[in-house]
């Protein structure tokens, strides 16, 4: 079968620092994948070559098997491809209601529209209220963006992200910053996520990682180097060297 | 699930309700024809320059984009309708329409360019178009007339019966009905669909497109449209003093409606107006008293606002109301 999302080839250089060197991976539909590998391995450099927001020297981004590596990031977003950020990028002053109706009116083609009042909109809002709700944001969707709880702005991120009806969901460190409790709260939430949504997410906590995700892309230095299920990653040699090599010379030091 | 969704709707539909605030001035815009009957050509000016700020808030306060070179579409809408009056057409209403489209037509073709660039950028190239045209105007004196001015500009009565009269009855009714008209316009824009996407843009440009948004696109379309209006805005000009200086296309004038809007408060659609009242009254008065130095009072209530109210007039009003609201629950 095609899978949701592929790369082949995939290149980026900034100056003589390899970012991406030959990056090939395949989502399959409603696979639940999860990228990790040490800080710079370039995690959050492959999602902005695969949305468009970096251009890549070489190689083929395919979504459903159709070559997207030509086209804006927008564009790219209205075909399904959508990315939440590691660092909150939302809309501060607008309240919660605001930014999710916004995202949905944008999906449905009515953002360029002034005939007609918001509340006029009346599936556009009931709809971005309605995923406020599925991620119990519904009770603070009158607060501005700025004034919610950090946890709350994650969710928000992944709100807008569903507003877009993603069939591709690239989560950069979803979790990054929510208290341990709390993270595995919100990744309930990601594992509630509609089936047919293919998810690809970065994180950091292997106790998530290996609880959520049904295969595992490991990368360091700008390369994957190594991808299988949870169990062939816990038990593979190079992982380990990756992961706990830095860590079993302290043991060693000390 | 729609008895849930029906609470947003409704908040949505009470942002976009009338206050009695709102009602109250539109109302007492009325005041200067019982009031003050011997200030009306002031008050047309104000109205004018109200409009102008308008436009500019509908690009600035709501989308983020700076502009440093509005004048430019004022401008080309004043010489616009002046010229066809000049050139013996000169009826007011199609000679609105007509300077609205002529810098619809500009603010179109420098949208494109504008909306590839944001913040610093921005300032130097609207900066640099607004010269341009302001050079250009000055140069082609057989068009313009250059620093004397076009004259011979020579307007219909309104409706086929209002005259221009010099105590500016005709001028206030004609310049406050049409700002009314474009505000009520902009009014239904800020509250659809389209000006959320406007304060999308403002608050986050790279977030836009992570959902979709084809920002590009929408910054052309408020830019040409807050050109119409400028447009719209110097022809009335043009119109009701029957005659159009290099003025219209200055700095100077770039700089005013900037300030006047930050003045008032930007983002708000009321800022522009009552910044252009408080600045015009204000230059008024001071120039009464201190003609060559006027610019020194405005000067000192420039810092002032600033420092004390950084959202605007309307910005400070806004703070203490919701203050207010918060003492007594």
């Amino acid at each position: 079968m095609t899978p949701a999302l592929a790369t082949r080839g995939l290149n980026k250089r900034f100056g003589s620092l390899v970012v991406a060197d030959d990056i090939a991976l395949a989502v399959p539909e409603g696979a639940r994948y999860a990228l990790i590998g040490p800080n710079g391995a370039g995690k959050t450099t492959l999602i902005n070559l695969m949305t468009g927001m970096l251009r890549p020297d070489g190689g083929e981004i395919l979504l459903a098997g159709a070559d997207i590596a030509s086209l804006k990031p927008e564009q790219r977003v209205k075909r399904g491809l959508v990315r939440t950020f590691q660092i909150n990028t939302l809309f501060p002053q607008l309240n919660a209601l605001e930014a999710v109706t916004l995202a949905v009116c944008e999906r449905c083609g009515v953002a360029g529209s002034w005939r007609l009042r918001l509340a006029s909109h009346r599936e556009e809002v009931e709809e971005a209220y309605a995923i406020l709700a599925s991620l119990k944001l519904d009770a603070v969707c009158y607060r501005l963006t700025r004034e919610l709880a950090y946890g709350q702005q994650r969710l928000l991120e992944i709100a807008l992200a569903l507003a877009t009806r993603p069939k591709v969901l690239l989560l950069d460190e979803p979790a990054a910053g929510v208290p341990r409790d709390e993270s595995a709260a919100l990744f309930a939430a990601i594992a509630g996520l509609p089936r047919d949504i293919t998810v690809l997410f970065i994180e950091h906590d292997m106790g998530l990682v290996f609880r959520f995700a049904s295969r595992i892309i490991v990368m360091v230095a700008g390369r994957i180097l190594v991808e299988g299920t949870p169990g062939e990653i816990a038990a593979d040699a190079r992982v380990r060297e990756v992961y706990l090599g830095g860590a079993r010379q302290e043991v060693h030091h000390a | 699930m729609s008895t849930a969704a029906a609470e947003p709707l409704a908040y949505l539909a009470t942002q976009a309700r009338w206050g009695k605030a709102e009602i109250a001035f539109w109302l007492a815009t009325l005041l200067p024809f019982v009031l003050f009957p011997d200030y009306l050509v002031l008050a047309s000016q104000i109205a004018i320059t109200a409009l102008f700020a308008l436009s500019l808030d509908l690009i600035l306060g709501y989308a983020g984009i700076i502009s440093l070179g509005h004048a430019a579409f004022f401008g080309f809408g004043a010489y616009t309708a002046g010229l066809a009056a000049k050139w013996g057409w000169g009826e007011p209403l199609s000679g609105l329409l007509l300077a609205g489209a002529a810098a619809g037509l500009l603010g179109y073709a420098t949208s494109v360019i504008i909306s590839r660039f944001r913040h610093l950028a921005l300032i130097m190239i609207t900066l640099g178009l607004g010269l341009l045209l302001a050079e250009a105007a000055n140069s082609a004196r057989w068009l313009t007339g250059g620093a004397d001015g076009l004259q011979g500009v020579r307007m219909w009565r309104l409706f086929g019966y209002f005259r221009f009269d010099l105590y500016g009855y005709t001028a206030y009714a004609y310049s406050l009905a049409v700002l009314f008209l474009i505000f009520l316009m902009c009014r239904r824009l800020t509250h659809s669909p389209f000006g959320l996407a406007l304060r999308g843009i403002r608050e986050n440009a790279i977030r836009m497109p992570a959902i979709g948004a084809p920002t590009r696109a929408h910054i052309r379309k408020v830019y040409t449209l807050a050109a119409v209006i400028a447009g719209i805005a110097g022809a009335l000009l043009a119109q009701t003093t029957e005659t159009v200086s290099l003025e219209v296309l200055s700095f100077q004038r770039s700089a005013d409606v900037l300030v006047i809007l930050i003045l008032g408060g930007a983002g708000r659609l009321y800022g522009g107006i009552v910044g252009a009242i408080v600045y015009m009254v204000a230059r008024d008065q001071f120039s009464g008293i201190n003609p060559q130095y006027w610019y020194f009072w405005i000067g000192l209530l420039l810092i002032a606002v600033v420092m004390f109210l950084p959202n605007g007039i309307l910005g400070g009003l806004a703070g203490i109301m919701a203050r207010r609201r918060k003492a007594t629950p």
